[in-house]
């Protein structure tokens, strides 16, 4: 029977191997973290539909209940080496050795680290958090700042760490802006009273409904969306933030108070996808991320013979866009494994 | 009378070229501001008239400075220049002694080995006939590091030498031919009247045996007139030109003449004083990282001085000032590519009435963090703890709403607007009625030493940091970690701040010593002079010169200057980069 390695145990990774396991292919699954569901397991509700992230994950994880399916949690390939005839070794980090016949990388994205933003001052001022940081806000139901109280003026800043040559991505992450339109709707779900502000370059809604959210946002949810950058922010004696900011509408600078304000940050490939394309030879984009063959026709396909790309790990992408690269990597697979009479 | 017709060459170019350069001279210094030409009449008769004297020995004859950069380049310059002064003096030493009178002509010196019958002795004439031998040697080896320089530069510590014209070649070449003609000339007399020394006779006599030495003496000496003539014509208008201005702006610059904003005739003789060595191209990091080869100083004071046109390349320049501290002739590169860029921008005052008055705290120090800082407010809250820990009665000038130091703007040209801001911007200062004035920003620093008229004492916070310790108002512990210091540029070279950041440094923390320490700093790449490279370009700057720390293997890159630190971070991802305030902070 052939096999398939697949390195990174997130959505991707997941539902790839469910794919290849029902096409009858054995699958050995990598995981560095002792759970699988990769980023999903920091997010509380998901856009559009605000679905659990704990729902999908546990529908992921119950797919991986297949008998063709090896799951290795915990443990990190050691290296990745591919031999003379196209077989793919792998020890792992408990001394085991895998072998297979192609390898998926779904080693997916990492978070912006906010700190290299420093003039919005996360890490140097206690009341700026990030937006997967909300998320466990939501998931107890509660928005403090550190003081304890309860904010009266939010704001969301729209992309940090994507589409920003002084920290060296150019890229857009994508999901950011509707993001901020879904946690925008939940925070106000939890605090009636407050201001809500959103800072944006452009609002991108690429998804079904995500526009619909946006209007909604608006309209029902009395959500202010302001088109500037934010230039730089300090505290003040209260911990409140003091932003500057310019309102490019309008065509004027603006000052605001903050008592919260959330980082929307951008996502960045992985330590994981750098360092199994850096073992691999795999090409990488400008932007850090794995190069595909192809964008239209072979975007599952790497530099490399043999290993295939699944999600995050050659681009930022949502959710459905994530599942449905796993789906197309697997049938990829499949058709390689075929036409190698593995 | 000791003539023949074959001097005239010599002669006529000898004195073709004094009468331009008088005139020369002359006309630029005539076009100085009043007050620049005042220093040159309070200045002819003091100390520094002899200590200008000592410079050119030490710099235009033995080129020590060049020695410095490397010492193979040092003494290929050395043998040129010190080797020809030599020449001259003890040829017109031994002239005197022969014809014991000082007025001889000046030709006379030049051709001694002509006109003198070699059976003739005089007192010495041996030992003088063996020192000139030795020193045409000495030339004659100079020569041939010349010719090696061109082929293989990176002999002599360069990477690329500097790339000539046509026309410049055409008089390097004439003068390639002085010294060897001379050799030839003096070695064809001595192999048919005898005289010379072991250089010179012994030449002869080899020649003599298989060469009519009778049919080719006299036209010997003819090319070597000719060719010093042709020289002299030619220097005006080469590169040669440095030769006499270089020891005219030696005298000027130690009289006190200095630099301003505008282009004038002193600009005209820093220009004509380069020698194009080329080394500026060496410590350029446009050329290292980026591959620009066209606008270092030796490239863009050429085009001055031929009237090219240069708007491009005075643009692309990151103002770091590297060439200038590595400059052997020190000309004052930045400013004279600053007056190079277009004042263009007209505003008046009313454009920034807009801006509220800041209210101001009065305080006995000031600090002002600068719009750069306001971007790292890592460096501004280390600073109030500092001022917080030493109980200093502090006023935060700039905390809620500043003006910009109007530098950035003077660094593009727009000194008109530059200056406006900055008036806008020093009442706000004076309104603080501080003693001290304390900036995190070195740009600012720089600006408010050199263009602000304040009363304050201005410090730069390392300076400060520095003062509280001295005095014991600042207690700081040694922490256990390793650090390399990226002097800014604005600091180290360009306000000869380079002992108090490395004295604080080395006591919080264990510096490593580096190659690129104190005015041998690197770039960060994030310079605000430069507007013509992209982001992508300044990010390769960056990163190679994140990678030059890198190798020393410290636990923190340390600089003292915000825009440095947000320049370095972004590549700096594996070594934390910080800000000389936040270690002392912490220590």
């Amino acid at each position: 029977m052939a096999k398939v390695i697949i390195i990174g145990g997130g959505p991707a990774g997941c539902e790839a191997a469910h794919q290849l396991a029902n096409q009858g292919i054995e699958v050995e699954l990598v995981e560095k973290s002792n759970e699988t569901g990769g980023n999903l397991n920091n997010w509380y509700q998901l856009f559009p539909d605000r679905k659990y992230a704990k729902d999908l994950n546990a529908i992921l994880k119950g797919h991986l209940e297949h008998p063709n399916i090896r799951l290795h949690l915990g443990m990190e390939p050691k290296k990745i080496e591919k031999s003379k005839t196209g077989k793919f070794n792998v020890p792992l980090t408990d001394g085991s050795l895998l072998e297979g016949d192609s390898l998926l990388v779904a080693t997916g994205f990492k978070i912006f680290d906010a700190r290299r933003k420093e003039e919005y001052g996360y890490g140097i001022y206690e009341n700026v958090i990030t937006s997967v940081e909300l998320e466990n806000m939501f998931y107890n139901h509660a928005i403090t700042t550190a003081g304890g109280n309860t904010p009266k003026r939010v704001g969301i800043i729209h992309c940090v760490g994507s589409r920003d040559e002084k920290v060296c991505n150019y890229h857009c992450s994508k999901l950011c802006c509707i993001t901020g339109v879904k946690q925008a709707i939940e925070i106000r779900e939890l605090l009636p009273e407050a201001e809500i502000f959103c800072f944006y370059m452009d609002m991108r809604m690429f998804g079904p409904g995500y526009e619909e959210m946006y209007r909604e946002a608006q309209e029902k949810y009395n959500i202010k969306f302001i088109r500037g950058r934010l230039s730089e922010a300090a505290e003040n004696m209260q911990k409140q933030l003091q932003i500057k900011v310019e309102d490019t509408l309008v065509g004027k600078p603006l000052r605001m108070t903050l008592d919260m304000m959330i980082l929307l940050v951008g996502m960045e490939s992985s330590e994981g996808t750098r360092q199994t394309a850096g073992e691999l030879g795999l090409n990488l984009a400008p932007n850090g991320f794995i190069q595909p063959q192809d964008p239209h026709y072979r975007n599952n396909f790497t530099n490399v013979e043999g290993v295939f790309v699944a999600g995050c790990g050659s681009a930022p992408m949502n959710l459905t866009d994530t599942l449905a690269d796993a789906r197309s990597a697997a049938s990829c697979i499949t058709a390689y494994v075929k036409n190698h009479k593995i | 009378m000791y003539y023949d017709h074959f001097v005239l060459p010599f002669t006529i170019g000898l004195i073709t070229l004094l009468i331009y350069l008088c005139f020369k001279y002359y006309k630029w210094i005539k076009s100085f501001p009043r007050e620049e030409r005042k220093k040159i009449r309070k200045g002819l008769f003091s100390l520094q008239t002899i200590r200008s004297g000592w410079e050119i020995f030490r710099e235009s004859l033995l080129h020590h400075k060049i020695f410095k950069t490397n010492p193979m380049l040092g003494y290929m310059h050395m043998t040129f220049a010190f080797g020809w002064f030599l020449l001259i003096v003890v040829g017109k030493i031994e002239s005197m002694v022969y014809h014991t009178s000082a007025f001889n002509p000046p030709y006379f010196a030049i051709f001694f080995r002509y006109f003198h019958p070699a059976n003739e002795t005089f007192p010495y004439s041996e030992t003088f006939a063996f020192l000139m031998d030795l020193i045409l040697l000495f030339l004659l080896i100079g020569i041939t590091l010349a010719i090696t320089k061109r082929f293989y530069s990176r002999l002599f510590g360069m990477k690329k030498t500097t790339k000539q014209r046509a026309y410049d070649l055409l008089i390097l070449t004439v003068l390639w031919l002085i010294f060897p003609v001379r050799f030839l000339a003096e070695s064809f007399t001595s192999g048919l009247n005898g005289g010379g020394s072991f250089l010179t006779y012994n030449a002869g006599n080899f020649f003599g045996s298989f060469l009519p030495l009778e049919h080719l003496s006299y036209p010997a000496w003819w090319v070597y007139s000719s060719l010093l003539g042709l020289f002299f014509l030619l220097l005006p208008f080469s590169r040669y030109m440095h030769i006499p201005t270089e020891m005219v702006y030696i005298f000027l610059k130690n009289w006190g003449v200095k630099q301003g904003r505008e282009y004038n005739g002193y600009s005209e003789i820093q220009v004509n004083a380069c020698s194009r060595c080329g080394i500026c191209i060496n410590t350029c990091q446009l050329n290292s990282s980026c591959d620009i080869n066209d606008i270092q100083p030796v490239y863009f004071l050429r085009r001055i001085r031929n009237h090219e046109p240069l708007s491009k390349q005075a643009e692309n320049c990151l103002m770091c000032g590297r060439c200038e501290a590595s400059c052997p002739v020190g000309i004052n590169l930045n400013a004279i590519r600053q007056s190079q860029r277009p004042d263009t921008i007209r505003v008046v005052k009313d454009t920034y009435a807009y801006v509220p008055e800041p209210e101001v705290k009065r305080a006995k120090v000031a600090y002002f963090a600068g719009c750069m800082s306001h971007l790292t407010p890592g460096i501004i809250k280390s600073m109030q703890q500092i001022f917080e820990k030493a109980k200093v009665d502090y006023s935060f000038i700039d905390e809620r709403a500043g003006i910009c130091c109007g530098r950035p703007l003077a660094l593009s040209g727009n000194w008109q607007a530059a200056q406006i801001v900055m008036d806008k911007n020093q009442e706000m200062i004076e309104a603080s009625n501080a003693d001290i004035l304390v900036t995190s920003c070195p740009i600012c620093y720089k600006t408010f030493k050199e263009d602000y008229t304040l009363k304050a004492q201005i410090m730069h916070h390392t300076e400060y940091i520095e003062m509280l310790i001295r005095e014991g108002q600042l207690k700081v512990n040694n922490m256990d970690v390793k650090t390399v210091f990226h002097n800014p540029c604005e600091l180290g070279r360009g306000s000869q701040i380079v002992h108090a950041p490395e004295n604080v440094l080395k006591q919080v923390s264990y510096k490593i010593t580096t190659v690129y320490d104190g005015k041998k700093s690197l770039c960060c790449g994030g310079s605000l002079a430069n507007t013509a490279i992209d982001s992508g370009q300044k990010t390769k700057i960056s990163g190679d010169t994140v990678k030059a720390y890198t190798a020393y293997h410290p636990d923190v890159i340390v600089t003292a200057c915000p825009l440095c630190k947000k320049t370095l971070s972004k590549t700096s991802t594996e070594i934390p980069v910080k800000d000389i305030a936040e270690l002392v902070a912490e220590a």
